[in-house]
């Protein structure tokens, strides 16, 4: 287990509420996330699992109780955490008519990465996913599947130490997942952390703690411990 | 062809910033870039002035003296119509395709990204414009030093119109009948700037001084860019953090 | 010396903490109601003493302009209405700083609930400088610079309300009302300078509905209706506030309660 790069939970969420249409998707949710370790959060449809993690990444604003990055409220700045912190979403920000490279170069200098060789990182970013080859191609001309790793590409670009991953595993092949699950095996065994929404059952290397939302009615959550693969 | 295994880069420690330009400068070539690849873009603006401003004779007549006295009110409504119908899809692509959620989860100011967003979309709505307004002027009997300072008008004026109806843009960007909106929004707002705009073609081609014009429309100009991103980065964040 | 010090801090601690409560009270939707079931008998006190004398007096009993007979009296209505006109977008904006900064609940409830009033008021001041136009001007509307301006203003409050219309999340859209708001107040003595500004190139001069001085026989009737219709604002906005009130929180304790004594 490496050692946490400082004294406070990377991420710390208390008290948290919220509802929508009159709907309490989610009440009094408290957990904390250290770094090297990874939650699943599933539930059944419309149970908020995607309004959770837009909660946390500062995308809702309608929710009460208070996120913490390392300790400080995001309630006060969010910059450190926007900096540490790679989100996908069900929306991938990838425009059709740019190239793969075209499309991550925009995205790299908008996160805030530094653009030192960064050309040669996308390179390599895009051949880890299998794109090679298809670098300079329009976006349009690929397929889902290949749309999708455009995104996932970012997880060998971007040096984040929390992914929030919303459906890492759709429209992504048998031998990709098995790829991702051991992605995010590497990713917590370096220290980082991981909030990863999918039903997939995952099969890690480590074991990882389970969030269930949408269990009752007055936003009744559960929180499980899985074990290693 | 699937994704490897490959190494994952050195987590970050302390995150240090990187220069505003930065974001501004990727945003700006991005926009510009996919502009070139839908060259559309650039030309329905000036087509659609293009058309309103021929539907002016057809409505009160071929009169040439009657035409040259209208034609700088003619100009600059078209003008103003041509900027809000391309502004009120401003953001509306990004909201769809998930580029405002990166942008609003960037460590760096929204404020900078919306001023990029702005010029970009100036640059390739607006700019075509002032090259083909000198023709379409001349059409309505508008004189040459009319022209010129239609031009400097345009030049100043058009800026201001994105600012404004991007406001209206960023507030309306998550809703269904979001464009009829923008309008009511934003023609209200634009009164100062039509005013001062025609003002200052109708003084010159009266042969007045158009000093006083030019500079309230760069005042204005001033203080558009300096308030508006503030509204617009907050009009975003309010229908995108929804 | 040390003690002095201390007993200064305490008292602007104190102050804080009571301007901070009472803040927060205003806040409190029930204490709102609280509140302005008690001030409302004296608004509608105010309306019965204040406005409806002012009118009377303004409308039967004051002297006929020299130059404009009766046609004048329209003053008592439509110069407090535009009073209220610009008011009324003014109390919308800073109810709309409210909540952007404060994200106070009640500011946004009085924001939705001054839109339609004040433009209700705007509407009232456009249509009788128009019926005031027909013997003075001789037409139905004149383009004139106030009344320009107050034609904007009308769309600004248009603007508004379709904005809040368009949003079903009722935080969305007192969050995004209240930015447009913002942003109209800030435009809006630009407009209006702009406005005067053209009007001065295109119509040199004209009669203006209200001259430099008024004799003090009219003076007074039209400060008591201004007064008066101040008075009316405040009863309508305290009527239609609360009813929002209400129907915000109809979930809560206090409101059922209210429903079955």
């Amino acid at each position: 287990m490496p050692a946490p790069l400082q004294q406070a939970p990377l991420l710390q969420a208390s008290q948290l509420y919220c509802e929508r249409d009159e709907r309490v998707l989610f009440a009094r949710l408290d957990f904390t996330l250290h770094s090297g370790e990874l939650v699943q959060v599933e539930g059944p449809n419309g149970a908020g699992k995607t309004t959770l993690m837009r909660s946390l990444t500062g995308l809702n604003q309608y929710f009460e109780g208070e996120v913490r990055w390392r300790g400080y409220s995001l309630a006060q700045d969010t910059t450190a955490f926007h900096a540490e912190t790679l989100a996908l979403g069900h929306h991938s920000g990838i425009k059709l008519p740019l190239t793969p490279t075209e499309n991550l170069r925009w995205i790299a200098a908008a996160r805030g990465i530094s653009l030192h060789d960064l050309d040669a990182r996308i390179a390599f970013s895009l051949d880890a996913v299998g794109l090679s080859g298809f670098e300079h191609q329009p976006a349009h001309t690929l397929s889902a599947g290949q749309k999708r790793r455009i995104t996932l590409a970012r997880l060998f670009l971007e040096p984040a130490t929390l992914w929030v991953l919303d459906e890492p595993f759709s429209a992504i092949d048998k031998a990709g997942v098995a790829a991702l699950e051991g992605l995010l095996g590497d990713h917590i065994q370096r220290g980082g952390a991981a909030l990863v929404v999918t039903h997939h059952d995952l099969r890690l290397a480590r074991p990882h703690h389970r969030l269930l939302l949408g269990q009752g009615r007055r936003g009744e959550w559960q929180w499980q411990e899985a074990v290693a693969a | 062809m699937t994704i490897k295994r490959a190494s994952l880069p050195p987590l970050l420690e302390a995150a240090s910033l990187p220069p505003l330009s930065q974001g501004f400068g990727a945003l700006l070539r991005r926009d510009l870039l996919l502009a070139s690849r839908q060259r559309s873009d650039l030309i329905y603006p000036v087509f659609f002035f293009f058309m309103v401003v021929s539907l002016f004779p057809l409505g009160i007549g071929p009169d040439g003296k009657l035409l040259a006295k209208t034609a700088p009110g003619i100009l600059w409504i078209a003008a103003l119509l041509s900027t809000l119908l391309a502004t009120d899809s401003l953001f509306r692509q990004d909201y769809d395709d998930g580029t405002l959620e990166i942008l609003l989860s960037s460590p760096q100011s929204s404020f900078v990204f919306v001023t990029a967003k702005v010029l970009a979309h100036w640059l390739v709505a607006s700019l075509p414009l002032l090259l083909f307004a000198p023709l379409i002027a001349v059409m309505l009997h508008l004189d040459g030093r009319g022209i010129g300072i239609l031009l400097a008008s345009l030049a100043l004026g058009t800026p201001i119109l994105s600012l404004i109806s991007a406001i209206g843009a960023s507030l309306t960007v998550g809703l269904r009948r979001g464009s009829m909106l923008v309008a009511l929004i934003a023609l209200p707002l634009y009164v100062p700037v039509l005013i001062f705009a025609v003002g200052a073609v109708e003084t010159a081609t009266l042969g007045g001084s158009v000093a006083g014009h030019i500079g309230y429309l760069a005042a204005m100009l001033v203080l558009a860019v300096t308030l508006a991103p503030f509204a617009i980065a907050a009009g975003l964040a309010i229908s995108v953090k929804a | 010396m040390q003690q002095r010090v201390n007993q200064a801090e305490t008292k602007t601690a104190t102050l804080w903490q009571w301007i901070n409560n009472t803040f927060h009270r205003f806040g409190s939707p029930k204490y709102f109601y609280d509140l302005t079931g008690k001030l409302l008998p004296w608004c509608w006190a105010g309306v019965l003493l204040v406005l409806i004398p002012g009118l009377i007096w303004g409308l039967a009993f004051a002297p006929p302009d020299y130059y404009q007979g009766n046609s004048y009296r329209i003053i008592f209505i439509h110069v407090p209405a535009a009073g209220i006109a610009m008011m009324g977008y003014a109390v919308m904006a800073f109810a709309g700083i409210v909540t952007l900064v404060w994200r106070m609940k009640m500011a946004d409830v009085i924001a939705k609930v001054v839109a339609p009033i004040g433009a209700s008021f705007t509407f009232l001041c456009l249509v009788t400088g128009a019926i005031w136009g027909r013997p003075t001007w001789g037409t139905w509307w004149e383009w004139d610079a106030r009344l320009t301006s107050m034609l904007i203003l009308f769309f600004l409050y248009v603007s508004v309300m379709a904005l809040r219309a368009a949003i079903e999340h009722p935080d969305v859209a007192a969050r995004a009302t209240a930015v447009l708001s913002i942003v109209g107040i800030v435009n809006l003595p630009i407009i209006r300078y702009s406005v005067n500004w053209w009007n001065t190139l295109h119509q040199p001069s004209s009669i203006r509905l209200t001259g430099s001085s008024l004799a003090p026989e009219m003076l007074y009737p039209l400060l008591a209706c201004i007064v008066g219709f101040y008075f009316l604002f405040a009863v309508l906005v305290m009527l239609s506030a609360r009813n929002e009130v209400l129907l915000r929180e109809y979930r809560s304790a206090w409101v059922k309660k209210w429903l079955k004594p």
